[in-house]
């Protein structure tokens, strides 16, 4: 046997255990999911053909429609408060200091938390009247405000504990980008007079393009379609009040195994993938995917 | 001067609004029952929360299954990703381009998007309710072959040529040479691994009915209904889910920082 070939039967041997795992657990389901799109499949786990007649009953779902919405503003809410917030964090602790050790740390726990923990804390602190942050807002005359209880806050509420959990995280994605910013291009600017709002619009935002792209895409996708837009609903509020929290996967989710309506719910994902694929897709059009050759 | 004074300053501040939540679960599940909702400095201290939980429920169980699975997907992915990487960064092979795009293109499939299907193929497959079905689905994702095999390409071609002169095979190339060598990028993933697995709930509730199969978050989440407003228990629980969570993460900080920097953005 040559030499070329045992190399390549090697790597196929090195290569087999993952990439069955990956066909079998990841790239069938998906495939499959299109497929089982056109059956009616019963608790029993009976097939029964039923062509289009899934993707028909969702233009009448005003539920799919409310938890599209759902989850549309939430994405909207939570995808820039989150990319300001981690920003500027990352830029607060970009220079060395005292202490920045444990400062760096404190803001990425949260992230370590399960998201199962991360929804019971905040809903012992926000217990109407009796939790520490509804005495904390006490004060401002928010303290009987029924954060999770109220339709038109539990969302917003829900946009701010996933901000609190994402963080610290993304503070490190702009950290490890600032990092490839040259420091001597910035000196050079501030030599030839550049303020530190200038130095930061000409030279660090440009730069760190590619790096704000992979923020903005990957908390988009985490906020279609990610644990946090399932786990933290369903342990914070369940979807509700009336609705207002149920996002579209907490809908799939309860269309497959409460309702047992797995034919639909596979229907339904593969109108979020469409859903995703578009959007990234846009994203990628408008910012040329994070390049920055034409600055 | 001043400028640069109020920025440590204003970090340090925000640091503890930021793990403050954290501090008052903590504290909150070390007070007695009645008091659990009191404002102060608490004038009681009780383990009498912590006890009841593991005493009184299997949280001890929950814990055993959670450790039992997030330990074994870790071992086993990333056996897996290594080889898998080795392949990618080292070795020349029809296909090499298409494989890794394939692989790579399962980093856009998240496990909600996926769930119905999943648990279709994964009941086909007799995983349900078992051990192996917590196990097995968890171990394959393409972030740590990629990870790895960032890791892999840097290493000098020098050290696999002299191993290959001394008439090594593949095989051993990748144990006796490569493996060793990646010791840091193992212990970072590690700990990713860990924590990802042990904080695992939407597959755990999917997967499982069995109560004796219940890992630590459906355990937590599942305290919220049964004891619906006995706070003092269910914070003990969450401390307890979360206690082994936050020492890895101490332990492993560095490593762990290593990792995340590298995501995606190389």
């Amino acid at each position: 046997m040559t030499r070329k070939r045992r190399e390549a039967l090697a790597a196929y041997a090195f290569l087999a255990p993952d990439t069955i795992g990956l066909l079998l657990f990841v790239a069938i389901p998906m495939v499959l999911a299109f497929g089982v799109a056109f059956f009616k499949v019963d608790g029993f786990g009976n097939y029964q053909y039923v062509g289009l007649a899934n993707y028909k009953l969702m233009a009448g779902d005003d539920q799919l429609w409310a938890s599209l919405k759902v989850t549309a503003t939430y994405v909207v809410a939570f995808v820039p408060i989150a990319f300001v917030v981690s920003f500027a964090l990352a830029m607060l602790v970009r220079n060395h200091f005292k202490g920045i050790g444990w400062v760096r740390s404190a803001f990425f726990l949260p992230n370590v938390v399960s998201l199962v923990v991360v929804g019971l804390i905040w809903q012992f602190l926000l217990v109407d009247k009796q939790g520490a942050l509804s005495k904390l807002l006490a004060p401002l005359g928010l303290g009987d405000v029924s954060f999770l209880g109220t339709p038109s806050l539990a969302l917003g509420t829900y946009v701010v504990i996933s901000v609190w959990f994402l963080m610290g995280y993304q503070m490190l994605v702009f950290l490890a980008g600032l990092k490839d910013v040259p420091k001597e291009l910035e000196d050079a600017a501030e030599i030839d007079g550049a303020g530190p709002w200038q130095r930061f619009r000409y030279v660090i935002w440009p730069l760190l393009r590619p790096t704000s792209f992979f923020v903005v895409v990957n908390s988009t996708i985490g906020a279609v379609t990610g644990l946090q837009a399932f786990d933290l609903v369903f342990v914070l509020t369940k979807g509700g009040p009336a609705r207002a929290t149920s996002t579209v996967v907490l809908y799939i989710y309860e269309q497959a195994f409460t309702f047992n309506n797995m034919g639909y719910a596979a229907a339904l994902t593969t109108v979020v993938v469409a859903i995703l694929v578009v959007c990234t897709g846009l994203m990628f059009g408008f910012t040329r995917g994070g390049r920055f050759d034409e600055d | 001067m001043t400028r640069i004074r109020i920025v440590p300053i204003l970090a340090h501040v925000l640091a503890i609004i930021a793990v403050a939540p954290l501090l008052w679960i903590l504290i909150s599940a070390l007070r007695p029952a009645e008091d659990v909702f009191s404002f102060g400095w608490p004038r009681h201290w009780t383990l009498s929360n912590l006890q009841y939980v593991l005493l009184k429920i299997p949280m001890p169980r929950f814990m055993l299954n959670s450790a039992i699975v997030s330990v074994t997907v870790t071992v086993i992915a990333l056996f897996f990703h290594s080889m898998a990487a080795y392949a990618l960064a080292r070795l020349r092979f029809p296909g090499r381009g298409i494989i890794f795009s394939g692989i790579m293109s399962t980093l856009l499939v998240s496990l909600p998007v996926i769930l119905v299907p999943l648990f279709l193929v994964a009941k086909q497959l007799g995983l349900l309710d078992s051990y192996a079905g917590l196990i097995v689905p968890s171990i394959f994702h393409a972030f740590g072959i990629f990870l790895l095999r960032q890791y892999y390409l840097n290493i000098p071609r020098e050290l696999e040529e002299a191993a290959d002169l001394d008439g090594c095979g593949y095989w051993r190339r990748y144990w006796s040479v490569i493996l060793p060598l990646s010791r840091p990028v193992l212990a970072s993933l590690s700990v990713l691994f860990f924590l990802a697995n042990w904080n695992a709930f939407l597959w755990p509730l999917t997967i499982t009915r069995n109560p004796d199969l219940r890992v630590i978050q459906l355990g937590v989440s599942g305290m919220q209904g049964q004891y619906a407003s006995a706070w003092n228990l269910i914070l003990a629980a969450a401390v307890i889910a979360a206690i082994p969570t936050v020492v890895v993460f101490v332990a492993g900080q560095r490593r762990l920082v290593d990792a995340m920097k590298t995501t995606g953005l190389k």
